[in-house]
């Protein structure tokens, strides 16, 4: 440290703490409140495998017949399923 | 099958056309077949900082109307093989980009590209929706700025409920950080978010830092993308940056403040 940062120095204790500080405990307060990333829950594609594998016991169905979407309306989730089964005949043989 | 990658930050002025252009460079370079997509309808740029906007003739817009085929909008960049643009219009507004029609557009790209890099637009309207909806991959273009991560953490919320992975249930966008306009002195002052900061609000993994430097203003002047502005710090961060996104093992580099000279240590400055 230089001989003039001394005084220099003495300027900049006022602001010791920094204002970079300042700026993230007010992002984290802000981003946990907004919850911008509310998560379609991660277990989605698998139980959407497993759910697959279940109906496949009893119909053979293939992977493009079976429809998961997730949707948000305000504060609740629905969970929509839709699996087209395969046409009588098909399904005898 | 291309990899669709978006590059996205909701807030404007931050980088994303700068890096798109540079990140595109950086996979052609690597010999990756990369087309880099405007979806900036009503306000396009990239042409402009591609260094091509004296070349367009056809457009995005055209193509989905079908009055104009993708060969005829796709323009050749002259330095790079391997690399093209697809320009945005510039006289349309946002609507045009009809989900059915960017759909039919990334699909016939995705025949004979190995990367599709979609420049998304500020905010969070339809043509922003539309550059994230398709995406695999996601860059979330940062700034060490509260207004800038705080808008990063809305563009994350977004991609993982409404892109087409989130609807489809499929895995989800892989998500990617590159903080820009860094300056290491000012974080060593306490007066600029740290890169460790910005990572841990967003929880997203770093793919590179990129820091402030004169050569983004020079080269986006100039036409050329940064990257390819030799020996410049910006540019060795976009090359390493693209290493690191195909895989290579990189540190970090331009974090730590410049060491003062003599001169300066004793006289400060």
């Amino acid at each position: 440290m230089g001989f003039l940062d001394y005084f220099r120095n003495a300027r900049r204790k006022q602001k010791a703490t920094g204002s970079a500080q300042q700026a993230k405990e007010r992002l984290q307060i802000i981003v946990a409140r907004e919850g911008g990333r509310r998560q379609t829950p991660d277990f989605i594609p698998s139980m959407k495998r497993e759910l697959l594998e279940v109906v496949r016991k009893y119909v053979t169905v293939e992977q493009d017949q079976v429809n998961v979407k997730v949707e948000r309306e305000g504060d609740y989730e629905v969970l929509e399923l839709n699996i087209t089964l395969p046409d009588e005949e098909e399904r005898a043989t | 099958m291309a990899k669709i990658i978006v590059v996205t930050s909701g807030k404007g002025g931050v980088g994303k056309t700068t890096t798109t252009a540079s990140f595109a460079v950086g996979l052609a370079q690597r010999g990756h077949k990369t087309v880099a997509v405007d979806f900036d309808v009503g306000l396009r740029n990239l042409d402009l900082i591609m260094g091509c906007e004296r070349r367009v003739v056809y457009d995005f817009v055209n193509v989905i109307n079908g009055e104009a085929n993708l060969n005829q909008a796709l323009i050749k960049d002259k330095r790079v093989e391997n690399l093209y643009v697809l320009p945005a219009s510039q006289t349309r507004d946002k609507e045009a980009l009809t989900k059915e029609g960017v759909a039919k557009t990334l699909e016939e790209l995705s025949k004979s590209f190995d990367f599709i890099v979609c420049d998304s637009p500020a905010g969070i309207e339809h043509g922003a929706l539309m550059a994230m909806y398709y995406a695999d991959e996601a860059l979330i273009v940062t700034n060490p700025e509260v207004s800038s991560v705080r808008d990063s953490d809305r563009i994350l919320g977004i991609l993982a409920s409404k892109s087409r992975r989130a609807e489809e249930v499929e895995e989800p966008v892989r998500e990617h950080l590159v903080i820009t306009r860094y300056a290491p002195e000012r974080v060593s002052e306490g007066e600029m978010l740290g890169m460790d900061d910005i990572i841990e609000i967003l929880g997203v993994p770093l793919l590179g830092v990129i820091p402030e430097s004169q050569a983004v203003l020079n080269s986006s002047n100039a036409g050329t993308p940064v990257i390819l502005t030799e020996g410049s710090d910006a540019g060795q961060a976009y090359t390493d940056l693209v290493a690191r996104f195909l895989g290579d093992e990189r540190a970090h580099r331009f974090l730590t403040a410049e060491k003062k000279g003599f001169m300066r240590r004793w006289f400060g400055g």
